[in-house]
């Protein structure tokens, strides 16, 4: 659906974008990782032909941005980051004027906006004056206009800034939910929304992207050790010494003492890659009389791993 | 045309949903009244002398004597009022960042240019329409030849085409309201003043700076003389404004 060879954006002398290179199948839902000033938005504004690249070509639906940007155009929903929407205009003006401007007759306008103003939750708004809306409305009635024309590609950039935590789950859901035929761009670099919402992660930084995979790869080609919580009640020194006579243990750490005064230590426990020793922890700790309060495995977080790639580049 | 048409209504609900259209109409209609009623008390003066003096009443004509200076001070304040008229249009779009998603919608550059035109267009028709009163208050209560008013008006028509032209450029040049609005008007002032000079300097200079001045035109129109020559300055110098705004409009998608 969307094709991206060795994109290349010059601003001046400074490069936005180097030879960003991905492709997005039809139906992906796709996260597009990166720090602040990576990139995202210089690639999404190519994509939706704002503004032309440097050098490299970007496909949409099989039109080029640059050749053909009303067709690119026509197929696209787009909410850019800072949610510009006319403020001076009721919402239910708004969504008519964003309607005839993508081309659509009156009584499919009016039939999305029907649908879609509940489904986004503006109903109590519809007609208000923008401007006197709070950020999570504003942001829902963004994200309404991207979905007027009932896009094949849609390109949101960051949509749950803004949101109170009720909202930003209901939008989470609302954009799973738009899945299926349609392909989504998802800009974010609030990690648990991708992990969450994505079928694929492209993470991006200065202007190049690193590495593309779904969230679970990543996480499973990211993770050097395995690493287990685990909660004693007894001594620290000689919990310590027993827990790294375990096999594959490779360090134990601990962590701090439980605040309820029980006299219970937290400890991490790092075992080699892809093996679980909670079993024999378990076994190590009960063997000596001490208290095992808790016992959990923990699994590397988008989070751990962005900012191991992130680092690692810059190294 | 159904884009230029939403454009259109859009732009003249942003006009009147925020205080802007308000304020200019209250504004240009204060002034225009006043000088109606300078002109008005002046003329009532020299009638009242005129009675007197035979040789200078038949020479009084209340047409020429307050519709023809007020159509010269309507002129004047249009100069500031326009470029106040159409600085947001596109200065405001880039500020807020709604230009980058209007060009997300499968819209061409030309179209947001005229829906935006036409619409500041149509508030100045409406300035215009309210200013009627005048004339038809001196019809009414004196003698008013009709022609000279309607070439009158359609001089201010084309002068306030050429003005929101200009003022449509400066406003897509930047994205900051008060410099659209400075450009504006100092380009109108300049092209205004671009005659003065005409008198102390060689002839065929003089006759060029003549013709490329706003003020010599509409002079004629005021007059009651429509002439080709002055209907194609005004045509041309609008339309060579609108190409140029096209050019800065379609300059962020340049290669670079």
């Amino acid at each position: 659906m969307i094709q991206v060879e060795n994109l290349t954006k010059f601003y001046g002398l400074v490069p936005g974008i180097r030879d960003v290179t991905f492709g997005i199948e039809s139906g992906e839902i796709v996260g597009f990782l990166g720090p602040n000033g990576a990139g995202k938005s210089t690639t999404m504004r190519i994509l939706t032909c704002y503004m032309p690249a440097t050098s490299g070509t970007a496909t949409v639906g099989g039109f080029d941005v640059f050749e053909s940007p009303l067709e690119v155009r026509r197929r696209l929903g787009y909410l850019p980051e800072n949610v510009p929407i006319y403020l001076d205009l009721t919402v239910r003006d708004y969504l008519n004027f964003v309607g005839d401007l993508k081309g659509m007759d009156r009584k499919k306008k009016r039939h999305q906006i029907d649908k879609l103003i509940p489904l986004t939750g503006i109903k109590e708004v519809e007609d208000r004056i923008i401007g006197n809306l709070s950020k999570g409305y504003r942001q829902r009635v963004g994200l309404t206009q991207a979905l007027l024309n009932d896009p094949e590609v849609l390109i949101l950039d960051e949509p749950t800034t803004g949101l109170d935590p009720k909202q930003i789950i209901e939008i989470r859901d609302l954009i799973r939910n738009l899945a299926g035929s349609r392909t989504i761009i998802l800009c974010t670099h609030i990690l648990p929304e991708v992990s969450m919402t994505c079928s694929r992660v492209i993470i991006i930084n200065k202007g190049q992207v690193i590495t593309q995979d779904t969230p679970e790869n990543l996480i499973r080609q990211l993770q050097q050790r395995s690493l287990v919580e685990i909660e004693v009640e007894g001594p620290i020194e000689q919990i310590q010494d027993k827990l790294q006579s375990v096999p594959t243990v490779v360090s134990v750490s601990p962590q701090r003492r439980s605040a309820d005064g029980s006299g219970s230590t937290l400890f991490h426990v790092e075992t080699e890659r892809d093996t679980d020793m909670r079993r024999e922890l378990a076994a190590a700790v009960c063997g000596n009389g001490w208290g095992l309060m808790t016992l959990k495995p923990v699994s590397m977080t988008l989070e751990d791993i962005f900012v191991q790639l992130v680092t690692e580049e810059e190294h | 045309m159904r884009n230029i048409w939403a454009i259109y209504k859009k732009e003249l609900r942003l006009y009147f949903h925020s205080p802007i259209a308000y304020v200019v109409l209250t504004i240009f209609l204060i002034l225009m009244g006043w000088l109606f009623y300078s002109n008005m008390a002046f003329f009532s003066r020299i009638s009242v002398q005129a009675v007197q003096n035979p040789r200078l009443s038949s020479q009084l004509d209340a047409t020429d004597a307050i519709f023809t200076p007020l159509i010269g001070n309507m002129t004047i304040i249009l100069l500031f009022i326009i470029p106040g008229l159409t600085m947001r249009l596109f200065a405001e779009e880039k500020k807020q960042g709604t230009l980058e998603l209007l060009y997300s919608y499968p819209v061409r550059d030309g179209e947001v240019l005229f829906g935006k035109f036409f619409a500041c267009f149509t508030v100045f028709l409406i300035m215009l329409a309210l200013t009627a009163l005048y004339p038809i208050l001196i019809g009414v209560f004196g003698s008013l030849e009709i022609r000279p008013v309607l070439a009158g008006y359609l001089g201010v028509l084309l002068l306030g085409m050429t003005f929101i032209s200009v003022g449509v450029l400066m406003s897509s040049l930047t994205s900051n309201q008060l410099v659209a609005f400075i450009l504006g008007f100092g380009t109108l002032l300049f092209f205004w003043v671009l005659g003065f000079a005409s008198a102390y300097l060689d002839p065929k200079m003089a006759a060029v700076l003549d013709h490329a001045s706003l003020i010599q035109h509409v002079n004629n129109f005021s007059r009651g003389l429509i002439t080709t020559r002055d209907l194609i300055y005004y045509v041309n110098f609008s339309v060579f404004c609108l190409f140029l705004t096209v050019q800065a409009l379609a300059s962020h998608r340049w290669k670079g």
